[in-house]
């Protein structure tokens, strides 16, 4: 056992892949000589040379092409797109090519391929370097999309990432890089499409996707240390693969439902939840779904101003002690 | 412009185009020019539905450089597909049923026209969003050079493409990381409606790019398929060598317009005319009877591509449509469509 920063766990996932797999291969921008912009990369090239971790140009398209082109003629290309606003830039792969290629093939093509990419707010970079994406990539037929919270989930759902035979889109928080863990020794794998009751509680259930679920632990804290509400919070952790029997189980006992999203609030992946528990949790529900999320907005670079567009601890305690009327 | 000195040049040499070479490329070039007129002619029939995009005219490109394939070489094609994929020896009943949206097609209806794939052709897709490919050719290249395998990845684009992002990224990503890739831009005047000089910057929209990424610039007769073939030749064997990419400009021209939607009245007065009198398969004809093949020979050959393509559009005909169940199949590689539990 160990402690390890999100941002290690990174490289020691990638590593474990690595070394079992002589077909894993690494690609992007600044990822091997400089160890990646956020320092996630650290060591890779080192351990495992110049022909299996790669600087690549300023081409988000041909970083997304080339992986996809090797994930169908045999390797598994791990790419990095440093920066998830970034993904606009070579959304064609993401969109068009990557996901449909085996479906438009009638499953000739595989594309067994993990993009990583730095995603989320609290690093102050504007509008163009903080958004949260996770959304953009989860209303795509074809693609799995994983957001992981806290280190030991990015190790071993790495591995999930790069063994499955899917395209995987890997979103790692930028905010959580330099937060920590404890990571036990040996190899890590977890699995697609399982989420995670990170605190049992029996008088809501909370939705959160990685930096928002610490956030959600500690709303949590102070409405049962303050309110006497006990929270159930869920990291949904894989939105493709969704685990709705673990979310619809936990409304089942609850009978309410809450969701703290980081994306901006119009399509957001809580919206497809709620429209879901409509569905399927309608007669479960003793009140309305609610949605937290940040506003319909780009984000602005001020501290201030940032701050005030994501959830925070304490708004989601406002509005979840509101909601319940306590 | 490819002429009568240029035939007796290439006559005397003596190199792979023996003569079981050339006829093997007039086959191509045949068969690929009646299939896509069959195709035409079950639009106007109402049996081929959607949009698709024909080579009529371009066929030399396609014979040429599948002629120089070996076997597991791969190619990336465009929506205007349908050459290369018959010309890597895809059977015709294969890509006339997905046209049809038959069950027998290719891809039994569910990719269309515009993106053929038979992967055990080595024919890894026809890509229909301009310059998409061209990175993902470069991915193929990397697996090639990572794994010390000696196949070329061939792509094929046309002059509309050279103005787009991925095509510059993708030949500068290439030349950096020295890939087997050979980039062959079909010149055929038009990109879309829009004569491409009108739109770029430069006369020869890929040859004059090839010097911003340190690659030789080359212009061939692509009406000509002797001389594709041979340049085709030449970059393959510099890409098996390990000496990296290379860029193909072929000078051609569509027949017909840039899809079935397009009658192509855009064209200047005579300028089809000028192009008809230089049909490759014309061309290549006469050069073979020149070269002593005998006219029994050439018509066998045509007799036999035509029974081919009769007989293909009969099986097509008489094949079910797609069936509704593989609606929801291989969306993920589980076969089906689950994003839930």
């Amino acid at each position: 056992m160990a402690e390890l920063t999100y941002r290690e766990a990174v490289a020691r996932g990638i590593a474990q892949e690595m070394s079992r797999d002589p077909d894993v291969v690494f690609l992007g921008e600044d990822v091997a000589k400089a160890g990646g912009v956020f320092k996630a990369t650290v060591g890779l090239l080192e351990q495992f040379g110049p022909k299996r971790v790669r600087d690549t140009p300023i081409s988000e398209q041909a970083i997304l092409g080339a992986a996809m082109g090797a994930a169908m003629t045999g390797l598994k290309p791990i790419a990095e797109i440093m920066f998830s606003d970034f993904l606009a830039v070579c959304f064609d792969y993401i969109a068009n090519e990557i996901p449909k290629s085996r479906y438009m093939s009638n499953g000739q093509v595989k594309c067994p391929l993990v993009v990583r990419t730095g995603n989320g707010a609290g690093s102050r970079f504007g509008a163009q370097h903080s958004q949260s994406v996770e959304n953009w990539a989860m209303m795509i037929p074809g693609l799995k999309v994983v957001a992981p919270s806290s280190p030991i989930d990015v190790i071993g759902l790495m591995a999930a990432a790069v063994r499955d035979p899917d395209p995987v889109i890997f979103f790692e928080h930028k905010s959580l890089y330099a937060t920590k863990g404890e990571v036990p020794d040996g190899e890590i794998v977890d699995r697609l499409g399982a989420a995670k009751i990170v605190r049992p509680g029996k008088d809501a259930t909370v939705l959160a996707l990685a930096l928002m679920v610490p956030r959600a632990l500690g709303a949590a804290e102070t409405l049962a240390k303050e309110h006497g509400i006990d929270i159930e919070v869920i990291d949904v952790r894989s939105l493709v693969p969704l685990d709705l029997a673990t979310i619809l189980g936990s409304v089942g006992r609850t009978h309410r439902l809450f969701t703290v999203e980081e994306n901006p609030r119009l399509c957001g992946w809580g919206a497809e939840l709620a429209s879901i528990a409509a569905d399927e949790a309608f007669y479960e529900l003793d009140g309305p779904v609610v949605r937290i999320t940040t506003p319909h907005i780009p984000l602005p670079a001020a501290d201030n101003l940032e701050d005030l567009a994501l959830p925070t601890a304490p708004r989601i305690v406002d509005k979840i002690r509101r909601s319940l009327n306590a | 412009m490819t002429n009568r000195a240029h035939l007796k040049s290439v006559n005397l040499r003596n190199d792979a185009l023996n003569e079981a070479k050339r006829i093997e490329l007039y086959r191509l070039q045949v068969e690929i020019r009646d299939c896509e007129q069959r195709a035409y002619d079950l639009f106007l029939q109402g049996l081929v539905k959607g949009t698709s995009h024909l080579s009529l005219g371009q066929e030399a490109i396609a014979a040429g450089f599948a002629g120089a394939m070996e076997k597991g070489d791969l190619s990336f094609c465009t929506y205007r597909g349908h050459a290369h994929t018959l010309a890597r020896g895809v059977p015709m009943e294969k890509v006339l049923g997905e046209l049809m949206q038959r069950d027998n097609g290719l891809m039994r209806g569910k990719g269309g026209s515009m993106h053929l794939t038979s992967v055990d052709h080595g024919v890894m897709g026809s890509y229909a969003i301009i310059g998409a490919h061209l990175p993902i050719a470069c991915g193929a290249a990397w697996r090639a050079q990572y794994k010390g395998q000696k196949d070329v990845s061939v792509c094929f684009f046309g002059d509309g493409t050279t103005n787009i992002g991925a095509f510059h990224e993708a030949l500068n990503f290439a030349v950096v990381w020295k890939l087997p890739v050979v980039f062959v831009c079909e010149n055929n005047l038009y990109m879309e409606y829009t004569p491409i000089g009108e739109v770029t910057a430069v006369k020869h929209p890929a040859a004059d790019r090839a010097s911003a990424y340190g690659l030789e610039r080359i212009v061939v007769d692509g009406n000509d398929a002797d001389e594709v073939f041979r340049a085709a030749r030449a970059a393959f064997d510099k890409a098996r060598t390990g000496d990296g990419p290379s860029l193909i400009e072929c000078l051609t021209y569509r027949h017909s317009g840039h899809s079935r939607a397009d009658p192509a009245k855009y064209r200047p007065p005579g300028e089809l005319e000028d192009w008809m009198r230089r049909d490759p398969i014309k061309l290549y004809r006469r050069r073979l009877l020149e070269a002593g093949i005998g006219e029994t020979a050439l018509k066998r050959i045509e007799q036999d591509s035509m029974r081919k393509v009769d007989a293909a559009t009969e099986a097509c005909k008489a094949a079910p449509p797609t069936p509704a169940d593989i609606l929801t199949t291989d969306v993920y590689a589980d076969g089906g469509w689950a994003w839930r539990n």
